[in-house]
């Protein structure tokens, strides 16, 4: 199929359309509105449901409800309306109900502002909801990525009877890009719902639940989800590598649209004789944590520079996975500033200079 | 083995073999028993699906013999919502208590009632939060004693107790609303007919649908099961108007 010029959220939207979701629900909110747009007039058009819900507390458990009947089932929001959805994220969960939630994140806390943030990578990431639960999550730099990550998303949704999270920023939702869709649709074999409620006829009755009131039970399903938890960080990481070579003093660890900004920085430092990497993680839950600490222990390394649209959420995981091996830095900007290539250029000269000055003073000394 | 309007005693097939965990005189078992009846009347228990609250009938699913989900507090209308379009064939409905869907669901089903979505609501309405120990519902009376308002509730200060079936009517969305009682016998009989019309409207799909029924707490209210009949007659009932509030055949009564 030829290419076509597509704006990011329409694309995700029609990736969704043809994993085979025909089940949408949807409430308002920038940056991400276009989704809802571009779904009411395509539902039809394919047979599927779409439909604006009271709020996103309702789109949530919208979802719960629609995914027990053993529907691929979709829904778009931003940051304040992912908080409204933990309850039903939660209860689904535990419930292990799959589902597919996109996230176009903007600046917060609270109301925040319209522009593009990566801020809500904790939430994501750690929970969001109560329990000890996780949800996979996947971070696309690219329109097409995000076409392939929502296809795929499904796919593992329905894998772990799990919610997958595709998380990108108001800038991924609001640029066009040239993207490529499957001719057809093909994914690997999944055994069939047969947990799904679709009436008790010829077998007993399936009840969708996430209530355990004996202690003992309730442990053995977090033990049973755990299970499934472990199985994804296995099986499951996803991450790029840029322009990752034995000269590299510096190491880049950044996601989404920033860790292309960050690839456009590492081309212009080429060619300025500075030479960088980029470790770009594509799952952020289950993070690439090997992989990651292979690329940050490589005897080249000196420091590692984690940059985010936040105040430095993932870098909690970048310090957690590298253990102190290596010096990390970071840069952020956030309240829906993009930091420019100049920016995070001129955090990474003043490292090496740092860097370079107490390497003489070590030989000095 | 449920056979005919006449065998009094028969379990419906829609009932579970099963003891409930329901305090003696509580008359959510009553209601369990009609929802079930009509189920079974009407031939739909191989495609219903039915959605738990949370509140004293949360594991309503244990007793009920067909496919049932568990909702979130007050969110059993966006579940059912959510099933019921993705799967128009099946029948839907919602269980839910006073606390449930008059206070912290109340958007819920304010708005699935005026999208008309073809599901149908039994709405236990026993003036309290029964689960929690007795606290005060968007429902309890004025003046009525709760742990949360131990000197009676203050309307001055908490609103007026909502009347779900009035607030629902006065959606122009053409939907089915009576308000029923199981305190007597000739009561349980008028709410037998009613919850079976909820169904049959539902298998028609012509409308959403909601029955409201008056029911008891004895343990909460601190009452035998006779004085809570009697109660709710003398209190309730003067609040709580019963009749049929919206139907699509005959608009508001
Ligand atoms: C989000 C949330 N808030 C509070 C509770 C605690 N809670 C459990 S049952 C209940 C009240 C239910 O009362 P009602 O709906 O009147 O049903 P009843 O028990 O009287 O049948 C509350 C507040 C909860 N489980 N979840
Ligand atoms: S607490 Fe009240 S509503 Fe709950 S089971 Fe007991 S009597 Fe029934």
């Amino acid at each position: 199929m030829a290419k076509i010029l597509m704006k990011g959220n329409e694309a995700i939207a029609e990736a969704a359309i043809r994993a085979g979701s025909l089940v949408y629900f949807c409430y308002p909110i920038t940056p991400q509105t276009e989704v809802a747009e571009y779904m009411a007039k395509r539902m039809p058009e394919v047979g599927g449901v779409f439909l604006q819900a009271e709020s996103e507390i309702a789109v949530g458990n919208m979802l719960f409800g629609a995914s027990s009947s053993g529907r691929r089932v979709f829904t778009s929001s931003s940051s304040p309306g992912i908080s409204l959805m933990q309850e039903a994220i939660s209860y689904m969960a535990g419930a292990q109900l799959p589902c597919v939630i996109l996230n176009i994140m903007r600046g917060g806390p609270g109301l925040g502002g319209i522009l593009p943030a990566q801020s809500d990578y904790l939430q994501a990431t750690k929970g969001g909801g109560h329990g000890d639960y996780r949800v996979l999550v996947l971070a696309p730099s690219s329109v097409q990525e995000a076409v392939d990550l929502t296809m795929l998303g499904f796919h593992l949704a329905d894998k772990y009877r799990n919610p997958v999270m595709i998380i990108g920023d108001g800038m991924i939702g609001q640029m066009m890009e040239p993207v490529e869709f499957p001719e057809k649709y093909e994914e690997p074999e999944l055994p069939p719902k047969d947990w799904a409620a679709t009436g008790a006829k010829g077998r007993p009755p399936i009840v969708i639940k996430s209530l355990h009131l004996d202690p003992y039970v309730l442990e053995d399903n977090s033990i049973v989800l755990d299970k499934k938890y472990r199985q994804m960080k296995r099986d499951e990481p996803r991450y790029e590598l840029y322009k990752v070579s034995p000269g590299n003093r510096i190491l880049i660890v950044s996601y989404g649209t920033m860790a292309r900004i960050c690839q456009t920085v590492i081309d212009e430092l080429e060619t300025e004789g500075i030479s960088v990497g980029l470790f770009r993680p594509i799952t952020v839950f289950p993070y690439p944590e090997e992989a990651l600490r292979k690329e940050a222990n490589k005897k080249n390394i000196e420091s590692i520079l984690t940059v985010e649209m936040s105040m430095g959420q993932m870098l909690e995981d970048v310090e957690r996975i590298v253990q102190g091996a290596r010096p990390i830095k970071f840069f952020g900007r956030t309240g829906g500033i993009v930091p420019t290539p100049d920016e995070v250029k001129e955090q990474i000269k003043k490292m090496i200079r740092s860097d370079t000055a107490a390497n003489s003073r070590k030989k000095r000394g | 083995m449920f056979q005919s309007e006449t065998t009094i005693f028969g379990r419906p097939t829609a009932l579970r073999e099963t003891v409930t965990h329901y305090c003696p005189g509580c008359t959510h078992g009553v209601i369990h028993r009609l929802v079930a009846e009509a189920i079974d009347q009407l031939g739909l228990r191989e495609r219903t699906v039915g959605v738990a609250p949370v509140g004293c009938s949360v594991l309503a699913y244990n007793y009920f013999n067909c496919d049932f989900l568990e909702s979130p507090h007050g969110r059993a209308p966006a579940l059912a919502t959510g099933y019921k379009r993705s799967r128009p064939d099946m029948i839907v409905f919602t269980y839910q208590g006073d606390g449930d869907l008059a206070s912290i669901g109340m958007s819920e089903i304010v708005h699935a009632a005026n999208r008309n979505e073809k599901f149908t609501t039994i709405f236990v309405n026993n003036a309290i939060y029964g689960m929690t120990g007795g606290q005060m519902a968007p429902t309890t009376l004025a003046g009525q004693v709760t742990s949360t308002c131990p000197a009676g509730r203050d309307i001055a200060k908490t609103g007026h107790p909502i009347r779900m079936a009035e607030l629902l009517s006065a959606l122009v969305t053409p939907t089915y609303i009576e308000r029923v009682s199981v305190h007597s016998p000739q009561h349980i009989i008028a709410a037998k007919r009613a919850v079976r019309r909820a169904f049959e409207y539902q298998a028609a799909n012509r409308c959403f649908s909601m029955v409201e029924v008056l029911s008891t707490c004895p343990t909460n209210w601190g009452m035998t099961p006779s004085d809570s009949t009697a109660w709710l007659e003398e209190n309730l009932l003067k609040y709580y108007p019963l009749g049929v509030y919206r139907s699509p055949d005959k608009g508001a009564v």
